[in-house]
């Protein structure tokens, strides 16, 4: 009881990036809190699922097996959080801000009457003195996340209300196996029990999927553009230099915005977080929001025609000058001197 | 078969062009200097309902929106566009509502509508980008719901045809008619307001600006019942006032910063052959790259 829980995504028998690294966190914090980590699994053809996610410190595995539970759907699986929910009153709940966390949070968090903060950057655990009831509260959740277009950053909290809910996107939190020998216990869920026939109001009847070819995420070195690149021809440029140096594209929020590039390559807090060795953002006056998304990297390097663009101030390099200069003679420099 | 549509619309301050002095000097938003605008996504999800309308002779597509007086502006931005009908849910009893909150009053003012048959919004508003509220106000409405949609491709017999947006690919799904459906940025552009509309709604009005206008429309709207935009308060609903506003919201805001990164001693540099090719050659022999 009381303990701490992370919905685990599924697709195609493999568990989702997003949910191990919130199991990693969930270990973290389970343990801070001295509380079991427990994780679900609600799909079909789930035998083995067990092996992937021991590693990472579950103690307790609740898997939901039928084959009307993939691929999801919100009602079927909001039934099951629901109902084992209250069987088992966790104190935290923790899913993905993927398009099935963010479908499947709110709806459970509605019928719990719990609260949950989308999109966190950060969970850590504190108090909270409550002045006006003169009510300490010890071991919160504290949710951490960016608001008002990333301009402010928000600690929230749920002091009354059980299960803490906070969903938080992939990339956000790091990935890393707890003891590969981990071993915990399994409780298979009589589907029957939880949901019932109007849960399946709504049927998936085509789906297309595509293994993403863009993989920004574990790129070691990134080029970034932003709306100083002017147009998705601009772009072209990035992509030319990346492909000489070995690297992958990104982007800002304001130049996928305006079409240069797509949303895949977008970095910041409505995009990925990366933490590349080198990550060059060329034509970027770094918003705060996408400054978020890449500051942990290893070694900036800006280019920019504004020597007050607010990017400068995290770069290990600032190059000022135009982005049409600058990154043809880095190419040109690079292909000299790596040979 | 004509449908009942109910689309929810936000006015938010437009975060997306946020300059230097947005955030005031003690760090706390300067909503003054930021345009409020018809929330993007909703936008998206209007031009949906607008084509169901247009599929289906009869259909009425009704607009309702919580937020200040001043939010009557983006009903009135609907109306130009092709609504029917619309309504301000306003009351000082919901400030400081968190999603859940907001959710409660909303689908309490929705149960004031009868028989409608498809509820649609945008999949999130850019001041909060939470996507909580579409998914709340179903459950609390006790309907399925599909969010992320690109295309409502159609709706006959009580069944709908979505195309929906996720990560790494697409959706079809079929649902069953009560529902809730969000809508995607991905989705098309709201079309632009029609003349004929924009002067048949030019003086739409809530009671309250009626009341506060220096301009008085009052025997117009009395004349032309259309003119008459729908004003609820906390009364007008039948609600649980503890669920409301602050007090109905579980999540609390313990505080609020603003976002200061650590500045590092940066190496300037111009865009002088020398100095890059200086650059390159120090990242090379440092292996960080080749």
């Amino acid at each position: 009881m009381n303990n701490l829980f992370v919905y685990c995504e599924i697709e195609d028998g493999i568990i989702g990036d997003v949910s191990l690294e919130l199991l990693t966190k969930g270990r973290s914090l389970a343990n801070q809190l001295k509380c079991k980590l427990e994780a679900i699994t609600i799909g079909h053809k789930l035998t083995g699922i067990e092996e992937q996610l021991f590693p990472y410190g579950v103690d307790v595995l609740h898997i939901a097996d039928d084959s009307r539970l993939a691929p999801y759907t919100t009602l079927p699986h909001a039934s099951i959080l629901i109902k084992l929910f209250q069987e088992e009153k966790p104190q935290i709940a923790l899913m993905g801000a993927t398009s099935v966390g963010r479908d499947l949070g709110p709806r459970v968090s509605s019928a719990l009457h719990s609260g949950l903060t989308a999109d966190c950057t950060a969970l850590e655990i504190g108090s909270h003195e409550d002045k006006k009831a003169g009510k300490i509260y010890e071991n919160l959740l504290y949710q951490i996340r960016p608001a008002f277009g990333g301009n402010i950053v928000a600690t929230i909290i749920n002091p009354d209300c059980r299960p803490q809910m906070a969903t938080v996107r992939e990339g956000v939190m790091k990935k890393e196996l707890y003891d590969i020998h981990y071993k915990g216990t399994i409780n298979k869920l009589n589907v029957a029990d939880y949901v019932s026939d109007t849960d399946f109001v709504v049927s998936v009847i085509e789906r297309h999927m595509e293994k993403s070819k863009i993989n920004i995420k574990s790129a070691p070195i990134i080029v970034s553009g932003g709306y100083g690149m002017g147009s998705k021809e601009g772009f072209q440029l990035l992509f030319d230099f990346a492909s000489v140096i070995g690297a992958e594209v990104g982007a800002s929020r304001a130049a996928v915005d305006a079409g240069f590039a797509e949303h895949a390559r977008q970095i910041g807090q409505t995009g990925v977080t990366v933490r590349p060795k080198l990550y060059i953002a060329c034509g970027i006056s770094g918003q705060i929001q996408h400054i978020a998304g890449m500051q942990e990297s290893s070694l900036i390097i800006a280019i920019n025609n504004d020597p007050e663009a607010p990017v400068n101030a995290i770069a290990d390099y600032v190059i000022t000058g135009d982005v049409e200069t600058v990154i043809p003679k880095l190419i040109k420099y690079y292909k000299k001197n790596s040979k | 078969m004509s449908l009942n549509i109910l689309v929810l619309a936000k006015q938010v301050p437009d975060t997306r062009n946020v300059g230097k002095d947005a955030m005031t000097a003690e760090g706390t938003v300067n909503r003054a200097v930021l345009p409020a605008i018809f929330n993007p996504e909703d936008l998206n999800a209007l031009e949906q309902a607008l084509r169901l309308k247009d599929q289906h002779p009869g259909s009425t597509v009704t607009v309702l929106t919580m937020g200040p007086f001043r939010a009557a502006e983006i009903i009135r931005e609907a109306l130009y566009r092709g609504a029917d009908k619309g309504y301000v849910l306003s009351d000082r009893a919901f400030a400081g509502s968190d999603t859940l909150a907001t959710s409660y009053a909303l689908s309490c003012a929705i149960r004031n509508l009868k028989n409608i048959d498809l509820i649609v919004c945008g999949r999130q508003a850019i001041d909060g980008d939470t996507a909580q509220v579409g998914p709340q106000v179903a459950e609390k409405l006790g309907m399925a719901q599909i969010t992320y949609v690109e295309e409502i491709q159609s709706v006959a017999n009580g069944i709908i045809h979505v195309k929906r947006r996720v990560e790494k690919g697409i959706e079809m799904l079929e649902g069953k008619l009560p529902m809730v459906v969000t809508i995607n940025g991905s989705a098309p552009a709201c079309r632009p307001r029609n003349a004929k509309l924009l002067m048949k709604y030019k003086y739409a009005r809530i009671p309250n600006e009626l009341q506060v206008s220096n301009e008085d429309y009052t025997t117009l709207c009395n004349n032309r019942d259309f003119l008459n935009i729908g004003e609820w308060n906390a009364n007008d609903i039948v609600c649980d006032a503890n669920e409301l506003g602050l007090s109905g919201s579980p999540t609390k805001v313990k505080k609020i910063e603003n976002i200061v990164f650590q500045a590092k001693e940066s190496k300037r540099m111009t865009d002088s052959d020398t100095e890059i090719e200086c650059l390159i050659q120090e990242l090379i022999s440092n292996h960080t790259i080749g």
